[in-house]
């Protein structure tokens, strides 16, 4: 394990941004969210929760795909994308590196999305451990462990140092990168740190939550349940839950017509809105309550059942902070989940 | 605010036992004590759940839209600042007035859960109010804060605490009014060189994520269809293009609310990257009162309204372009 002083951080990030870009937690107008490092941007490694996830990395909310320009009878179809340079994206948590693990199934199955692919294959990850999870938070539920994250580089932050291990042959090559600025040790605190965040972790008021009843034979039962109207009363039908969401996965791909050709591109979609999945005949999901309904049965029954069980969602807790409303996937789960939480 | 409560689940059950309504509009109990949801009971059977306290910050105005539609009387609480929304919805044909049993309830002012953790409180697992003070438990420790420091925004400048309709009143304490000045930021906003204020926005709008919860809390964004969401339209609510859509988002909004924003604040106060959207509204509001003379929308659910009734003292549109209009 290395070590690093927490005041020499800005060197440790100079001497990465010099051979790649560099994504990290950065505070701007008030929020922290990803973005790219340059000298004098305020880094906020301490934010538990960015306030977008940096699934944005892979996933861009917006992306351009293609032009078409036609001439005559002929369309030149314009691939858009410009070489992708490596970059590093540091201090991921565990819950929103489990995350990227969900949007894997997804983007790389067959027909693998090459625009994803791309950006992945090119991302070195630095996944930085919890030390003070809050309320919201519920990734042991999801049996996901907040104080040592996977990822090609392992880091924990105390008051003094930043302490660094690495997991991958890409984790091996930025260590060496870097190297120079650490020095050995560390193993004692990460420890120490360790066994106070699962602490912690243990008293958190959603560690128990029960997933029991999620399983994909009780799909028919969970669908009908009455207690959907109740659950979705309040929902606004905005997508704040899942734009924040480090899981939700739906995008739009639509044409618009420029000066210069025929650009597609697409957008994230959220299942929350009225022209979600819009055909021809009209949208397959009318009521906000069926809408509301599909995030939580796409993240609970339906994705587990195609994917040998694995949740998609992590507990992060976002939704449970954002939703104007209050309304969340805890009291979902409580609600429908299992015997625990009657 | 324990009495209130009190109050106003033991009259709850009376009106939805009595038949006089068919459901209530309030507030239950979420998984903490701040963070309770909007909710809609039809028995005394339900109200188990019942909640009102300092975090019941939403306006539940618009939830009368559906709501009121449905068989049978509607009967909801509402805090002063709500009933301006009320008024203006009745004033644009959304809800009627007779569907509707309306209770005045007191507000000393809401509080801001995000605003305890920019204190440093964290896992906060209880709050109690104590008058001036706000007492926060949490994993890490106890700590006491004042209630001045962790209002809400929009009630820190509250513009009223006069219900401005009621059909009962549950008040028992004097309600202060917000000790900031409203227009205090948009006057340094004002006084900001053009490039200044663009940089402002600029920063601030590139933040939006495009979930569009502003719009769809707010009391007056009350189109059937939004020109956001018509496919057709060229412009997608989702797409956040450029800093350029978002701009034009939010801006096209708040032209579209100008006039009959009430000022309740709840963009603001839902916005997941906390865009203080309510100063662009504030802006208007402020421009209305200076051009046509003071005007607070929703005080009253008739009457003539600045900017959709003519009369020969009106500004200018030149003149106001330049700076020159009284």
């Amino acid at each position: 394990m290395l070590k690093i002083a927490k005041e020499r951080l800005n060197e440790l990030y100079g001497k990465i941004a010099q051979t790649q870009g560099l994504f990290i937690p950065v505070k701007k107008a008030g929020e922290v969210n990803y973005a790219i490092w340059g000298e004098g941007k305020e880094v906020s490694l301490e934010t538990l929760k960015t306030v977008k996830s940096p699934k944005n990395m892979f996933f861009p909310q917006t992306e351009n795909m293609m032009k078409f320009k036609t001439e005559g009878k002929n369309i030149d179809i314009i691939d858009m994308r410009d070489e992708k340079r490596p970059y590093v994206l540091f201090g991921v948590k565990a819950c929103d590196y489990k995350a990227i693990e969900v949007l894997d199934k997804v983007f790389l199955a067959d027909p693998v999305d090459t625009f994803y692919k791309a950006r992945r294959e090119a991302t070195t990850i630095v996944t930085l451990a919890c030390s003070r999870p809050e309320e919201s938070c519920f990734c042991s539920v999801f049996g996901i462990d907040a104080t040592a994250p996977a990822g090609d580089v392992t880091v924990w932050l105390d008051n003094e140092n930043l302490y660094w291990q690495s997991n991958t042959e890409k984790g091996e090559a930025l260590t060496a990168a870097v190297k120079e600025l650490f020095t050995d040790g560390g193993e004692a605190e990460v420890e120490a740190q360790k066994a106070a965040t699962k602490e912690i972790l243990q008293k958190l008021p959603f560690a128990a939550l029960d997933l029991s009843r999620f399983k994909p034979e009780n799909l028919n039962e969970l669908f009908d349940d009455p207690a959907w109207e109740e659950l979705s009363e309040a929902c606004l039908g905005c997508g704040t839950c899942t734009f924040v969401c480090p899981t939700c996965q739906c995008f739009d791909i639509r044409d618009f017509k420029t000066n210069d050709g025929i650009l597609r591109y697409r957008c994230w979609d959220s299942c929350m809105y009225s022209d979600f999945t819009l055909m021809a005949h009209g949208n397959s999901r009318t009521t906000q309550m069926q809408r509301y309904r599909q995030r939580f049965m796409h993240k609970l029954v339906y994705y587990p059942s195609q994917n040998d069980g694995l949740y998609s969602c992590v507990g992060c807790g976002r939704c449970v902070n954002k939703c104007p409303q209050h309304l969340n996937i805890v009291k979902v789960i409580k609600t429908l989940g299992g015997k625990n939480d009657d | 605010m324990r009495e209130v409560e009190l109050k106003m689940k033991e009259r709850a059950a009376e009106l939805l036992q009595s038949g006089e309504v068919a459901r209530v509009i309030g507030w239950k109990k979420g998984e903490f004590y701040f963070d309770p949801t909007p909710a809609v009971f039809e028995s005394a059977d339900e109200l188990d759940g019942f909640v009102y306290n300092g975090f019941c910050g939403a306006n539940l105005s618009k939830y009368l839209i559906q709501q009121s539609k449905k068989e049978g009387k509607t009967a909801i609480f509402l805090k002063p600042c709500d009933s301006f929304s009320f008024n203006q919805l009745v004033k644009e044909h959304r809800i009627k007035r007779e569907d509707i049993y309306v209770i005045a309830i007191e507000c000393q002012g809401k509080l801001d859960v995000e605003k305890l953790k920019e204190k440093g409180v964290s896992a906060v697992t209880e709050v109690e109010e104590n008058g001036g003070e706000v007492v926060v438990s949490s994993l890490y420790g106890t700590v006491t804060l004042a209630k001045d420091e962790v209002l809400l925004s929009k009630c820190e400048t509250c513009k009223s605490k006069v219900h401005q309709v009621k059909d009962e009143e549950i008040v028992f304490n004097e309600m202060q009014a917000g000790k900031k000045d409203r227009f205090e930021m948009v006057e340094k906003l004002e006084a900001m060189t053009e490039a200044e204020r663009f940089a402002f926005w600029k920063e601030q709008l590139s933040k939006c994520i495009r979930c569009n919860a502003c719009r769809n809390v707010c009391p007056a964004c009350s189109c059937i269809k939004c020109v956001f969401d018509n496919p057709a339209s060229g412009v997608a609510a989702k797409a956040n293009d450029s800093e350029f859509e978002e701009q034009m988002f939010h801006i096209i909004r708040a032209f579209h609310v100008a006039g009959r924003c009430t000022d309740c604040g709840e963009c603001s106060r839902v916005c997941p990257q906390n865009i203080p959207l309510h100063l662009l509204n504030r802006k208007f509001i402020k421009d209305i009162d200076t051009l046509y003379g003071e005007y607070q929308a929703g005080e009253t659910a008739d009457g003539k309204t600045p900017l959709t009734s003519y009369t020969e003292s009106d500004a200018e549109p030149n003149d106001v372009m330049n700076g020159e209009a009284k």
